[in-house]
């Protein structure tokens, strides 16, 4: 079987330009390669068994079935599906924007797409606020007019989880339209095709392996979202209480619930993270 | 190689006996007061760095159960300290050395028309409330409890002044924190909760066994007690046991 470079997360779909480049594997990596990388994997594996370690297992389905726990669950499932929905329609969009066409300021505009992936999520929070809260910049005429409020409601959750996880929907996607042979559009277009079928018979399938891990990376940091949320939507059960929240609200009580919902967490995230690597970024 | 490249960050590390740096935990909603306290401490003494840790009573308390260095601690509950106590990590007494009393805060203007406990539970408004594991929101729900209200929250922050700050950008119509922090907030009203549905409570103080500076802990904690740090915290609004 042919074995490709392992691809950055920048260009998902790039391959080895067609040709079939067998990449041999030495057995054994030198010393000052194992040995910081073995530091490395630890500071990522050492939480994780700790969390495992101190994981109520035998009351597990107990702890999950409380009203907390449920409510927590259903939100998380609805918040982070739908944030990963409407970063699907509007992230490849903005991916296709900065990829394909130059307009001044695109520079700027690919900073202020990728800004909310480097700030704090409590600032993103408190940015959105001002901008859609009751009083906010936007947020306030459209009190006025529609008498609709987006913090603290599950509208809100969800847009928090959009803001902060759409860069990568638009990271990996651009990586994809980057690195696609643009000669396979061309023929198409030669051979009589329209610009919306070149798209969804050409483009689309070519960049397909690029979107699915733009949805599954923005599903699972919307996922993950706390700051974000609890400084915008705030915090209520079954209504803006999502996982990351219970969790930090039931550390100070409930300890056990909270580690069974990391459980669920970290069981998840790590599922679908190992399912995309596996399939989308070794050998398609 | 790994002892070898981290050797020399240990001696770094190591104690400046000219210098002492003392963490001290602080409930939340002691914010403004102890930053007055830390200055004029500082002053008196140069040799100590006081660094405030400022949070929710409840999550400080998990920092100092799972063994943070942790060298002084003024939680919003006695309760709180007392769980600390039990578990053997407090170093002699704690003492209680101010009090306060819940407030209703509205937004400048009022834009909800709160006039008392009553409103809190019209549905209408967006109503935000301490989170029930921090303090604020034990004394909080020990009121709506007290004035049979049914309170309708929008949301649970999970320590005073981030729903203080709520209030103050005007996202919540009304909510109920503590009387002194409606004090330190611009454009946030009080609304005043009648003496029989409100609560008086206590901040305590006390140094954590796990201190590595117990003369600097204790000398803290002294002087928060004394006159000089009597003062400041009046001056912010506190009651003084």
């Amino acid at each position: 079987m042919t074995e490709y470079h392992e691809d950055s997360i920048r260009n998902p779909s790039r391959r080895s330009g067609g040709r079939s480049r067998t990449v041999r594997r030495p057995r054994r990596p030198p010393a000052f390669i194992a040995i910081p990388a073995a530091i490395g994997l630890a500071l990522f594996a050492l939480p994780v068994l700790g969390l495992l370690g101190r994981a109520p297992w035998r009351r597990l389905a107990t702890l999950l079935g409380s009203d907390l726990a449920q409510e927590a669950l259903r939100l998380s499932a609805i918040s982070s599906v739908g944030a990963a929905i409407i970063s699907l329609l509007l992230g490849v969009p903005v991916a296709w924007m900065l990829c394909r066409y130059d307009f001044p300021g695109r520079s700027l505009v690919r900073g202020l797409v990728l800004l909310p992936m480097v700030l704090p999520p409590v600032v993103g929070g408190a940015a959105l606020l001002f901008a859609l809260g009751r009083r906010g910049l936007v947020g306030s005429p459209l009190y006025e007019a529609t008498g609709l409020v987006l913090p603290f409601s599950t509208g809100g959750v969800i847009l928090a989880g959009v803001f902060v996880a759409m860069p990568l929907m638009v990271l990996t996607v651009e990586g994809g339209l980057r690195s696609l042979d643009h000669r396979f559009e061309r023929a198409a277009e030669t051979l009589g095709a329209g610009r919306w079928t070149v798209l969804r018979r050409v483009t689309i399938p070519m960049i397909a392996p690029s979107i699915v891990a733009g949805i599954a990376l923005t599903w699972s940091r919307a996922l993950g979202e706390f700051g974000a949320t609890l400084t915008f939507a705030g915090n209520l059960q079954g209504r803006t209480q999502t996982l990351p929240l219970a969790v930090f609200v039931a550390l100070e009580s409930d300890r056990d619930t909270a580690l069974a919902l990391s459980l669920v967490m970290v069981i998840v995230s790590l599922a679908v993270l190992v399912a995309l690597r596996d399939r989308w970024w070794r050998s398609r | 190689m790994a002892i070898l490249l981290i050797a020399p960050c240990a001696r770094a590390g190591a104690p400046d006996p000219d210098h002492v740096e003392l963490l001290v935990a602080t409930a939340a909603s002691l914010t403004d007061a102890f930053r007055d306290i830390e200055k004029a401490f500082e002053d008196a003494h140069p040799g100590i760095d006081v660094v405030l840790n400022l949070g929710g009573s409840s999550l400080l308390r998990e920092q100092i159960l799972a063994r943070a260095p942790v060298d002084a601690f003024a939680p919003a509950d006695v309760a709180i300290m007392e769980e600390v106590r039990a578990a053997g990590l407090v170093s002699g007494t704690a003492r209680v050395f101010a009090r306060n009393t819940m407030a209703i805060a509205v937004p400048a203007g009022n834009p909800g028309g709160v006039t008392g406990l009553d409103d809190l539970a019209r549905p209408e408004l967006l109503v935000g409330l301490c989170a029930e594991t921090v303090p604020c929101g034990r004394f909080t729900r020990q009121v709506l409890l007290m004035a049979g209200v049914a309170a309708q929250p929008d949301t649970e922050e999970p320590n005073v002044r981030a729903l203080l700050t709520k209030i103050e950008q005007g996202e919540l119509d009304t909510g109920i924190v503590y009387a002194t922090d409606v004090r330190v907030a611009n454009g946030v009203a009080a609304i005043p909760i009648p003496e029989e549905y409100n609560v008086t409570t206590d901040y305590p103080i006390a140094i954590m066994s796990a201190t590595s500076h117990p003369e600097a802990a204790a000398a803290f904690v002294t002087y928060v007690l004394s006159d000089e740090g009597r003062t400041v915290l009046d001056r912010h609004g506190f009651h003084l046991p």
